[in-house]
């Protein structure tokens, strides 16, 4: 188990330094292959008042006029040792773990981001206990209810939140919740620390929304589960031992369909973190995604490679974390 | 409810070909009838069988895929849950009818007065849960014990059924036995609330040869010590041979021979026994010759064929008189004393063709 | 409905079609026979990987170093408990598998490395039955697809056309010609074998490797395809390699029977001499554990041996003869000394120290063989162990003598010896192991696992 463990490990940092490698290629070096200079990346970090000098010191301070792979070096060595960055007359120095120094809005880009990440994650967080507990109670009783009233509406409802766009949902959510009848005067992010009912509160419509879309999949998901599972033999076995059907339904049933849809959830729960763009735009939420969609926008590279970096790691993360979750529910998978 | 009550509830069903000795059996059945109400049209996977089993006896019970053999015992243990599922007929286990009774109260009897083991222990062993958690929960369920008590109560089912190192045991996953270890746990949990009643459903179809023998040692071994009634489901005769004392064959449904074991080797009376014995090869002789397969394929049970449900397969459909075996369904009738069969055939001709075409062949 | 007229169509198909290459099997003389396929000292091992770095740390040794031949014409039986290595042997003589060491040679030429292009053409000689009907047949093509598929992926184009060959086969198999446009869900488990069939027979295959071709199916089915196959054999002159577990149904089927047991074949005898008189010990229990259909023979449990405990892992097997930990004439030898597969009999090869009907292999032994079975007859298995242990410095001389000399010297001596042995039984009980069916075998388990 241990030396399983050590593996995957070792297998996802290798991976990351893959995401990260890539994703530096993409930003730094196919411009260049593209054919632009080291001077003019430079300029774009300038703004308008662009003087030679000026440009000339960027180039040299980013370490434009290097080969690539020695930027690339540079950018891993700033992430574990800090990095400095002479800007006109200031040097500043970012410290470990440096993800960057945005030139476009002059901030290092790791307090922007740690600013934002929780943000995210309450989002991403919330959302899944709902779309969890709605999802997978939906899918449970429309199994069991297969080809009654009860399954067919709330298949349609599950087909409805599938199709429909969060960009969709969220604003008749926001139109009627905030705007309408104004229950919600703001969601606003508040953080847990600081007051946690204000926390929930204000992030409850974004969560739905969020939810909404994802409950569906998961009912859906749960319900083909529940019907494989409802038919297995042990579930016979559990009825001939004189259970009752509810234990039979949710010990021996739900306990073997939920162990797919954990390692479902791990991958989605990692992804979320990174690209709830819309719904973080919808709610003007300060998250990562919202955050990434600026920066794309204003072409600051830096930002976009940190939040494509923080993004990789969740999703990593969580594959890992599901990965050895799966030997813990289901006893069969033991890694040796 | 007493003995006589059971018997005069009993009575009206002896005239659906019921064996004589009703009153001391400890299930019977009668007339049971399961249809299930498809896309396709209805499926009578029963369609009006009736047997009886006496404590300490075993029944065999023989068909093909399809027969309804394995429907059949569902519906004795009132699994046959599907919600388009019709029961009708009669099953008195121990003096009381399960047929009409409350589901709950039937649920109580499942594990405690009525078992039942099925083919294959690695799919019918929950996956996720050790197999000491679930004997001790198929024992908590109908005992008001504490985990503990269960847990010894376990560990003790699994030594009597003669899994090594049983304490250690307990606490393997389902996929962590062998076949036959296996098939041994499902054993001692169905027997861990001494039920009175054992259901095998082809317990040793999934096994090898040799742990087969194993198994079937110990339910014939754990049957003397219990006084229990089994019912053996399977599709090979020589597992019948070797532990039925009544045989119950099944064909489209329908109960097409009955009688006791002896006597349906000896003196088979349905051309489709007949089939089954001349199409298995037979480890004690030399059959140097074809075997003598039943032509055709099982019937559907959505469209059974029309009077002798295995008339189309019957080499001696053309035999009766007339159109009988095409248009009517023939009733089990007594061949003597417990043995019954369903056939057009008259009795001379059945024994001629058993006696002179049959027998010698195999 | 096509099966119903399975066996005019044969005969149909047999009168126009099959071009009869050999009469029908005759039972002994197929010593005389020409080999088709010889395998030396056939290996398999499935490598288990383990730890940080992905070593070998072991293997599943699923066929351990096998030899045997298939003449023309015949039908080599193949039994044994699952977990034996016999599919995996089946999957390696047909190059389904590349075997780890050992050679294949068929017809004379060694095709144990040949090329999956060299093969190619190989493939139209060898051809694999599969035991699932279900499972071995692509349900989205039609069955007029799957039977013309090996002319495809052969490049061959049969006389009359591929629908009119296909047609030939479908009939040839029992099935109606017309039905060349159906797919397989629309037919029956015996029905989808036959097409099985048809697709391995429609290169005209020399040799037919069958696993558990009949096992997945009803008893009145089974006995139609037992049939088939004995016909098409006898029509087309086909050798069969058939894998089972069914030992009646190998019994019915075979002119020589290999008998597996842990990756190794213990005994490889004609039909007869393995039935009536088998030699090895594990394919007598083998034998004695079928049900017979005969409810007058129960009763008579004198005659079975019940096999202690399962089956040990390939991954490591035990030392000497791999049967020793649950055979009950295993002495300190058999822990010790692998036993060679050696012709005792004309026809029977047994690998055994100490053979059931035949002079003991390993005489010195039976002095230690006498006296464990009686101490385990009176006290039980860990008197057995100890008394066995006890007369180690015996053993280990016994253990360095060739078990096929001592054989020869020694074979007097030995008669005498099981003479002994058998007055040393029960007087009622006729067969000398019955004494291995005690009442309390069950918990004796839990000596062995």
């Amino acid at each position: 188990m241990a030396a399983y463990i050590i593996r995957r490990v070792f297998g996802a940092l290798v991976l990351l330094l893959v995401v990260s490698a890539v994703t530096f290629a993409i930003f730094f070096l196919v411009p260049r292959l593209g054919g632009q200079t080291a001077t003019q990346l430079a300029t774009q970090y300038v703004g308008k008042d662009a003087n030679p000098e000026s440009i000339a010191a960027i180039k040299k301070n980013l370490g434009f006029d290097q080969p690539i792979y020695i930027q690339y070096w540079d950018y891993i060595k700033g992430l574990f040792v800090g990095a400095d960055y002479k800007f006109g007359p200031d040097a500043t120095h970012c410290s470990a773990p440096c993800f960057g120094y945005s030139f476009k809005s002059h901030v290092e880009v790791w307090p922007q981001l740690t600013q934002r990440i929780p943000v995210s994650f309450s989002l991403a967080v919330g959302a899944a206990v709902i779309w969890l507990i709605f999802g997978v109670t939906t899918g449970v009783i429309s199994a069991l209810r297969k080809g009654k009233p009860v399954d067919r509406i709330s298949m349609f409802i599950a087909l409805a939140g599938v199709s429909l766009p969060i960009f969709f949902t969220g604003q008749i959510i926001n139109v009627l919740f905030i705007y309408q009848w104004p229950i919600w005067d703001s969601t606003d992010y508040v953080p847990f620390t600081q007051n946690p009912g204000e926390w929930a509160w204000h992030l409850f419509l974004p969560w739905v929304s969020l939810a909404f879309l994802f409950s569906a999949t998961y009912a859906r998901l749960t319900r083909a589960g529940m019907l494989e599972t409802m038919s297995e033999d042990y579930i016979r076995t559990a009825r001939a031992k004189g259970l009752r059907e509810s234990t039979v339904v949710v010990k021996h049933g739900l306990r073997a369909t939920l162990t797919p849809i954990v390692t479902i959830f791990g991958i989605d729960f990692g992804t979320l973190i990174g690209t709830a763009v819309l719904t973080e735009t919808v709610f003007s939420l300060q998250g990562i995604g919202a955050y990434s969609i600026q920066a794309i926008r204003d072409n600051d590279l830096p930002i976009v490679m940190a939040v494509t970096l923080v993004a990789a790691f969740f999703i990593v993360f969580s594959n890992l974390v599901v990965d050895l979750v799966y030997a813990a529910i289901d006893p069969r998978v033991r890694y040796s | 409810m007493s003995k006589l009550e059971k018997a005069a509830l009993g009575e009206p069903a002896t005239d659906v070909a019921a064996p004589s000795d009703a009153q001391d059996a400890f299930l019977s059945v009668r007339d049971l009838r399961i249809h299930f109400n498809t896309d396709d049209g209805l499926v009578k996977s029963v369609d009006g069988v009736s047997f009886d089993v006496r404590r300490g006896q075993t029944l065999g019970i023989v068909g093909e895929s399809g027969s309804g053999k394995s429907v059949t015992s569902l519906g004795v243990m009132g699994l046959h849950r599907a919600a388009n599922a019709t029961v009708s007929g009669e099953v008195w286990l121990d003096g009381q009818e399960l047929i009409g009774a409350d589901p709950d109260e039937v649920r109580r009897l499942r594990g405690r007065k009525m078992a039942m083991i099925f083919q294959d222990p690695l799919s019918a062993m929950h996956p996720y849960y050790k197999v000491g958690t679930q004997i001790v929960e198929a024992y908590r369920v109908h005992n008001k014990v504490s985990k503990k008590v269960a847990r010894t109560r376990a560990i003790e089912m699994l030594d009597r059924v003669g899994i090594p190192e049983p304490a250690k045991r307990i606490d393997g996953y389902p996929h962590e036995f062998s076949g036959g270890m296996r098939q041994r746990a499902m054993i001692a949990m169905a027997l861990v609330n001494n039920p009175e009643l054992l259901i095998a459903d082809e317990p040793t179809t999934a096994l090898d040869v040799t742990v087969q023998a194993q198994i079937l040692d110990l339910i014939r071994d754990l049957q003397k010590e219990f006084g229990s009634a089994v019912i053996m489901i399977t599709h090979d005769l020589g597992v019948v041979a070797e532990i039925a004392d009544d045989v119950l064959v099944m064909y489209g449904g329908r109960c097409v021979e009955r009688g006791p074991v002896g006597e349906i080797f000896d003196q088979p009376q349905h051309p489709y026994t007949w089939g089954l014995l001349g199409s298995m090869p037979r480890i004690d002789r030399d059959t140097a010759d074809r075997l003598i397969p039943v032509k055709g394929s099982p019937p559907s049970l959505i469209n059974v064929p029309s009077g002798c449900a295995f008339h189309p397969r019957c080499p001696y459909a053309d035999l009766p008189k007339g159109n009988v075996t095409r248009t009517v369904r023939p009733e089990l009738e007594q061949v003597e004393g417990g043995h019954w069969s369903a056939c057009h055939l008259s009795a001379e001709d059945r024994t001629r063709i058993w006696t002179e075409e049959i027998a010698p062949k195999l | 409905m096509s099966e119903t007229n399975k066996t005019d169509a044969v005969e149909d198909a047999a009168g126009k079609a099959a071009i009869p290459q050999q009469a029908s099997a005759p039972e002994g003389g197929s010593a005389e026979r020409e080999v088709l396929l010889r395998v030396t000292g056939l290996t398999k091992h499935f490598p288990i990987k383990k730890g940080l770095l992905q070593r070998q740390v072991g293997a599943v040794k699923a066929v351990d170093g096998i030899d045997f031949e298939v003449r023309k014409g015949e039908t080599l039986g193949v039994v044994g408990e699952s977990g034996c290595g016999k599919s995996t042997m089946g999957r390696v003589i047909t190059r389904l598998q590349d075997p780890t060491s050992g050679t294949i040679e068929f017809e004379g030429r060694d095709i144990t490395r040949l090329s999956t292009g060299k093969m190619r053409p190989m493939r139209r000689d060898v051809q694999m039955i599969f035991q699932d009907p279900y499972g071995s047949l692509n349900p989205r093509h039609t069955i007029g697809s799957i039977v013309s598929a090996p002319f495809r992926l052969q490049g061959v184009e049969p006389e009359g056309g591929v629908k009119k060959e296909v047609q030939r086969l479908l009939e040839l198999v029992g099935l109606n010609p017309e039905h060349y446009n159906r797919y397989p869900h629309e037919f029956s488990g015996g029905q989808r074998q036959r097409i099985g069939i048809a697709r391995a027979l429609a290169l005209k295959p020399k040799l037919v490797v069958a696993d558990e071709p009949v096992s997945a199916l009803d008893v009145s089915i089974q006995a139609q395809v037992v049939n088939l196959m004995d016909d098409l054999q006898e029509e087309l002159g086909l050798t069969y390699v058939i894998i089972a577990h069914d030992l009646s149904v190998v019994r019915h089927v075979s002119d020589r029977i290999a008998v597996m047991y842990l990756g190794k074949i213990v005994e490889l005898a004609d039909r007869n001499s393995l039935y009536e008189a088998p030699m090895h010990p594990y394919t007598k229990a083998l034998m004695s554990a079928v049900p017979v259909p005969d409810p007058k023979r129960r009763g008579t449990k004198s005659e079975r041996i019940l096999l202690r405990g399962d089956v040990p892992s390939p991954i490591a097997p035990p030392s000497g003869c791999r049967f020793h930990t649950r055979c009950w004439k295993a002495t300190e030898i058999c822990k010790t000394t692998e036993p060679q597969l050696l012709e005792l009999k004309p026809g029977q090869r047994v690998a055994c120290h100490h053979p059931e009907n035949f002079a003991d292999q390993a005489p010195q032994d039976t002095v230690l063989l006498t006296a464990a079975k009686e101490a385990s007859e009176l006290v039980g298995e860990a008197v057995l162990e100890e008394s066995a242990e006890t007369s180690a410095a015996v053993a280990a001389e016994v253990a360095a003598a060739e078990p096929a000399e001592a054989a020869e010297e020694a074979s007097v001596e030995a008669e005498v010896s099981e003479a002994e042995l058998e007055t040393a039984e029960e007087p009622e009980s006729e067969e000398p192991e019955a004494t291995a069916e005690a009442p309390e075998t069950d918990s004796q388990e839990s000596t062995d696992k």
